[in-house]
């Protein structure tokens, strides 16, 4: 298969000029200015067009994007006539819904301090967006490194918004978070004389990723299921959470579950509840393809919005901007930022490096579009879609051959099967949505605004501020996922609950028709549907930039 | 990709025919024509091993394996996805393990029963030498299953095919954390900085920081990339 005869050209012109970028060239690093300007002007967060405010519930006014607020704003999928509080199916003292790295992590974790824990996943056990996770996990483990450079790189990523004191959490436990991962059996990558080996994404100020080849998420994921599963701890999968249960002071008391297989609802009443539900990129914020794994609908943000739990900078998304752009058959999915870190330029149609490879993701996302868009400097697909060039080559050229497929194998291997060489030919990238930057408030411990309700990882808001660093958010589900397991386990709710209820569902389907707010769907969504002509992708956002140049 | 351009080839789901696009892969082309896809999707991306599909290529007398999300539709291949596969995992405790003992054995006594026919090798989607880390895994030699193995994305089929009724996916997993847990050296600087860490080392200096502004964090950031230099 391999690329078209339509795109040779452009990957000849990559070719010729790529002698002029070998020799220590990098494209100039944007003054903080300049970035702000690229960002205004080319970053999909700051186009009003895309985003509302929420006009109902505990967080009315709040700005989301577009494809969220629907979800949001829609009626419950659940039929609450059908549903009877009064025989729980299950009891537990904390129920976890997510059976990601987070779930998992919070899941041990509370059962280490003593709990009893359910865990219920709307997938099989570890389907999730970290078992795809790339690069790595962040962790200052080297010596001329430290938690204190850590906390600064993370506050100026996340353009100051993150809540001081959960990043100092975050920045201190992570490398005890290596340890204990390389504890449960993690294979890391290590240098000759076996030390951890480091890479640094862009916007870390030192060597502080630690990855296992281009499949960490993969790894961790595998043991972590394994660990779980050689636990006393239940694990409900094919059955995702479809709302929140209160008591009659409006703290959470469990929750809804829906079994993909039967239809039937499972009540299980918990005296705490932890969320590690992820994100929202199945829903294609702004008409992007995404990175995400299949099950990322947003659904515990829309089940939390209904609980009252208060959300946090929900508006800003991260597009990662080394989404795959061809071909077809992986449009969206994710190239590791190692992939740079470790050489690659970014150059556009006519081989010419129009931005620097360690750019932060929202600036590269920026530059990309603006080479694409106004600049008309994108390589077209037979398709339609756009991209620049990742130029991968490069990395074997600097690095030494053996140098990709010794680190990035899955890549190599997946390409492969189009006939398409990244140690020989670039990779045709463009942004794609990566990441929800913003959730549902946390505090240290991971809790939320409603009692005995905890959230861990993507699902949550405040770690990263308006945008987040690579290599922060395994880390991040981590921590969180231990600290809120670990709060959760000494402090849920001991006495018996007086009275479960739904009656914050039915306000909100309530509020929703007294407001004349009206859907074609109910929520949580569950999962997207691609069927028919859906399964035919295009980028939509492209189109629509293209068409208004 | 436009509908009307489209040139489309006919497959078989479960015995059911289908026109579809020749150029989805099987996942999309069972989108395509109208499945909901709950069991047997996850990433499409390759790594989950969620979407593990078994088919037969017309006139092919071979059954061939691949994951949905990666495999590109060939005009009559009659297919069906697993939605599951039944395997066997022990319960084990990793610190409790003696990885140089016959542990792995007494782990997974089935281990012993392979006949060596290689059809878990040609039934994996990932191309791992399956047979290969398993003879390794007989062996002792624990460096070699991982190298063997650590692409391994669990989707079982190995599992499925085998004829001497091994779980190969799960003796690998459990082999790699005998090996990350007690072969890998230890890293002083890492257990230093945990270390230092606990007996709050950084604690002043992270309390200055969270109440610094953030023209002076920015700062100190330009400071902190400027020294890291071009090489990264």
């Amino acid at each position: 298969m391999s690329y078209p005869a339509g795109m040779r050209p452009s990957i000849e012109k990559v070719e010729q000029r790529r002698k002029d970028r070998l020799n220590n060239y990098e494209f100039p690093r944007l003054s903080p200015e300049d970035k702000a300007a690229l960002l205004k002007e080319h970053h999909p967060d700051f186009r009003d067009g895309d985003k509302v405010n929420l006009r109902s519930g505990v967080n009315k006014g709040e700005r989301v994007p577009k494809v969220l607020a629907e979800v949001i704003e829609s009626p419950s999928r659940l039929n609450l006539g059908s549903v009877d509080l009064n025989r729980p199916d299950y009891k537990t003292d904390v129920l976890v819904i997510g059976g990601g790295g987070g779930g998992v992590t919070a899941a041990l974790t509370a059962y280490e301090n003593g709990a009893k824990v359910i865990l219920a996943t709307k997938l099989r056990l570890g389907d999730s967006n970290t078992i795809m996770a790339e690069g790595g996990i962040a962790a200052s483990s080297l010596p001329e490194d430290s938690p204190t450079a850590h906390y600064i790189d993370t506050m100026v990523g996340g353009r100051f918004k993150n809540i001081p004191d959960v990043v100092e959490a975050l920045v201190t436990e992570a490398p005890s978070i290596l340890e204990w991962l390389t504890s449960l059996g993690a294979c890391f990558d290590r240098n000759a004389d076996g030390s951890y080996f480091n890479h640094m994404p862009a916007g870390h100020s030192f060597r502080r990723s630690h990855s296992i080849k281009d499949l960490t998420g993969l790894e961790l994921m595998r043991v972590l299921g394994d660990e779980i599963r050689n636990k006393d701890i239940q694990i409900l999968e094919f059955s995702p959470a479809v709302e929140l249960i209160l008591d009659a002071d409006g703290q959470c008391s469990g929750a809804i579950l829906e079994d993909l297989d039967t239809g039937r609802n499972i009540v299980v009443e918990a005296g705490a509840v932890i969320m590690a539900t992820g994100g929202m990129g199945r829903l294609h914020p702004n008409g992007f393809p995404t990175s995400n794994h299949y099950g990322a609908t947003a659904d515990g943000i829309v089940m939390a919005c209904r609980a009252r739990a208060k959300l946090l900078y929900m508006e800003y998304i991260q597009y990662h901007p080394t989404g795959v752009a061809w071909p077809e058959q992986m449009l969206g999915l994710l190239l590791s930022e190692a992939l740079r870190a470790e050489g690659a330029h970014v150059v556009n149609r006519d081989g010419e490096p129009f931005v620097n490879r360690l750019e932060t993701r929202d600036a590269l996302s920026a530059a990309i579009l603006r080479e694409c868009g106004p600049r008309g400097k994108g390589v077209v697909t037979p398709t339609g879609t756009m991209g620049a060039w990742l130029d991968t080559p490069m990395i074997d050229l600097k690095g030494g051959k053996g140098t990709f497929m010794r680190r990035f194998a899955g890549i190599q291997h997946r390409f492969k099967k189009y006939g398409i060489d990244p140690t020989q030919e670039p990779l045709l990238v463009y942004p794609t949505q990566h990441y929800q930057n913003g959730g549902v408030a946390i505090n240290v411990y991971g809790q939320s605004n409603v009692p005995y309700l905890y959230m861990a990882g993507e699902v949550a808001g405040g770690v990263h501020g308006h945008n987040r660093l690579g290599a922060n958010s395994l880390v991040d589900i981590f921590v969180f996922g231990r600290r809120s397991g670990r709060h959760a386990a000494e402090n849920y709710r001991k006495s018996p609950v007086t009275k479960l209820t739904l009656d914050h569902v039915k306000a909100h389907d309530e509020e929703l028709k007294a407001l004349g707010i009206s859907s074609q769907r109910k929520s949580p969504m569950i999962l997207p549907d691609y069927r028919f002509e859906k399964a035919l992708t295009s980028t939509q956002y492209v189109n629509e930039i293209v068409e208004a140049e | 990709m436009n509908k009307n351009t489209l040139k489309m080839i006919p497959i078989y789901v479960m015995g059911k025919k289908f026109e579809v696009p020749e150029e989805l892969t099987i996942l999309k082309a069972l989108e395509f024509s109208g499945f909901t896809i709950t069991r047997g999707c996850g990433c499409r991306g390759g790594v989950c091993g969620a979407c593990a599909t078994v088919y037969r290529n017309k006139d092919d007398y071979r059954i061939m394996t691949g994951l949905a999300c990666q495999t590109v539709v060939e005009p009559d291949m009659n297919l069906v996805q697993l939605p599951y596969i039944s395997s066997r995992k022990s319960s084990y405790t990793i610190r409790e393990i003696d990885p140089d003992s016959l542990d792995i054995v007494k782990t997974y006594p089935e281990l012993m029963r392979c006949m060596g026919c290689n059809t878990c090798t040609k039934s994996c989607p990932v191309n791992i030498s399956v047979m290969n880390y398993i003879s390794a895994a007989m062996r002792g030699d624990l460096k070699q299953v991982v190298e063997l193995s650590i692409e391994c994305v669990m989707c079982g089929l190995c599992a499925a095919r085998c004829p001497a009724e091994l779980s190969p996916y799960n003796i690998a997993l459990f082999i790699r954390r005998l090996y990350g847990t007690y072969k890998l050296p230890k890293s002083p600087q890492l257990e230093k900085r945990v270390s230092d860490i606990v007996h709050g080392v950084y604690n002043a200096d992270i309390a200055e920081l969270k109440k610094t502004d953030n023209k002076k964090l920015q700062g100190i950031f330009n400071e902190l990339q400027a020294k890291k230099g071009a090489s990264v």
